[in-house]
């Protein structure tokens, strides 16, 4: 093998891959909240007393996990656009893991929500609060801390899974690399490069997770324990 | 007075098991009711009807002039909830909360106290429980007898004209057993109309001031603590055998 390791284009791309950098940390960011929230309603849905409530978020749910991402961003992407909507790539980007992930958050919430003893509801109605109250003060709290961890690797992925937006020509980490190799022909290089970013991001997410754990769960900061 | 609380021909079943058959009592104001009988009696139920924790089949229920019957509303189970408090068997605090932040929650989202009215509140009831000093702990670092003291407090805190005691030293040892007791006495003292559900004989017989024996469903002997000492029926008489 007479290849030589070439890093030099780095002096000159560095901006674009940092610029690819902070778009892939926004998509995610973005993607990473709206995807909870919508699936911590569906969450509520798929245990709500409404048979039809439940039945509808469940059908939501199997139809999105049961497909691949790269299919749900081509049919919003291109089939939106062939139908006469024409919308941003990254817009359509986040939209597309945006249904993604709130599927797999509403899976996960859901286990959080199962796990509240009923005599915790029965507490709560027996001190006269109403249906929101429970849910925000005593259901929702306890189920995401309890569920918090297997969250934070869900929404690990979902960052690395931004990498598939590239294919819809979205600017982001992974589409600046293709760029990059395609004007230096350095292939190896580039994608060992932002392989090295990605571990890097994942590192900081887990950290930034791990602060806002210990911002939003106070027992979890006093205690130390799970709950 | 009239009763605060009336039980009329209740009836209840889960399935095709009748867990109360044609139920009838009252509760006084200000009286401390204890309601006895063997496990699978009814008495919980018959509590967990009195604030509309289960439906009833049939008859009729009136809580401070809160009527239950088949088909009631949860708004009107909501305002029957602000004047009657329930204790627990298993204490249901929330895990997630202060003993502190337990108590303020429903006077600070239900009865929207402000802040300070609420930690007001929350430190005075927590010093008639005795627990003044836990304010800021959670509650799995209490015991659980004083975790049943914070549920007392808790429920305390909403001002309830009636509370209720379903069963709530069954889960604690003698020594942790005597320390619930003590509060629910001085509560007693204070006037509160209390019914509870107990196998606490002895609390029964002395606090009590209308003690109600269970059996299959139905109210099988009712009189002051004295009917326990001369059982009329022998299904009490067997019950009380071991006991006193």
């Amino acid at each position: 093998m007479t290849y030589t390791f070439d890093f030099s284009f780095l002096a000159e791309y560095w901006p674009e891959l940092l610029s690819g950098l902070m778009q892939t940390a926004q998509l995610s960011i973005l993607s990473i909240i709206f995807g909870f929230l919508l699936g911590t309603v569906l969450a509520v849905g798929r245990t709500a007393d409404s048979k039809a409530v439940r039945r509808i978020c469940a059908i939501y749910v199997e139809a999105i996990r049961n497909t691949p991402l790269l299919v749900q961003m081509f049919m919003i992407y291109f089939g939106l656009a062939s139908i006469g909507f024409k919308l941003s790539a990254e817009f359509c980007a986040v939209l597309a893991i945006v249904i993604n992930v709130s599927s797999y958050t509403c899976e996960i919430m859901r286990a959080g929500i199962e796990s509240i003893k009923k005599g915790q509801l029965e507490a709560s109605d027996c001190l006269a609060m109403s249906w929101w109250q429970r849910l925000f003060l005593i259901v929702l709290p306890p189920a995401t801390e309890r569920v918090y961890p297997a969250l934070v690797s869900q929404f690990i992925l979902i960052m690395l899974a931004t990498s598939l937006v590239s294919q819809i020509s979205a600017e982001e980490l992974t589409s600046t690399a293709v760029r990059i190799d395609s004007m230096t022909f350095r292939s190896f290089e580039i994608y060992t490069v932002i392989a090295v970013i990605y571990i890097a991001l994942a590192f900081v997410f887990r950290i930034g997770f791990w602060a806002l754990s210990q911002l939003v769960f106070p027992r979890l900061r006093r205690l130390g324990t799970p709950l | 007075m009239s009763p605060i609380v009336k039980l009329n021909k209740v009836s209840k079943s889960f399935g095709s098991l009748n867990v109360l058959q044609g139920v009838s009592f009252d509760v006084a104001q200000g009286s401390v009711v204890a309601i006895i009988g063997r496990s699978g009696s009814g008495k919980s139920t018959a509590l967990r009807c009195m604030n509309g924790l289960e439906k009833i089949n049939g008859g009729e229920i009136t809580v401070c002039n809160h009527h239950l019957h088949q088909n009631v509303t949860k708004a009107q189970l909501r305002a029957l909830h602000l004047d009657v408090g329930i204790v627990f068997q298993s204490y249901n605090l929330f895990p997630h909360l202060t003993v502190g932040q337990n108590i303020m929650l429903a006077p600070k989202w239900v009865r929207k106290q402000s802040k300070a009215e609420a930690k007001d509140l929350a430190a005075e009831v927590l010093g008639k429980v005795g627990l003044a000093e836990k304010f800021d702990a959670y509650p799995e670092q209490l015991s659980g007898g004083q975790q049943q003291r914070v549920a007392i407090a808790r429920s305390l805190a909403m001002q309830p004209k009636l509370m209720l005691f379903d069963e709530v030293t069954s889960a604690l040892d003698p020594e942790l057993t005597g320390e619930v007791l003590k509060v629910m006495e001085n509560l007693a003292k204070d006037g509160m109309t209390m019914v509870l559900v107990t196998h606490e004989m002895a609390f029964a017989k002395g606090v009590g001031d209308k003690v109600i024996f269970m059996h299959q469903g139905k109210v099988w002997e009712e009189g002051d603590g004295e009917i326990l000492s001369a059982p009329q029926t022998p299904e009490l008489r067997q019950f009380v055998g071991n006991g006193l």
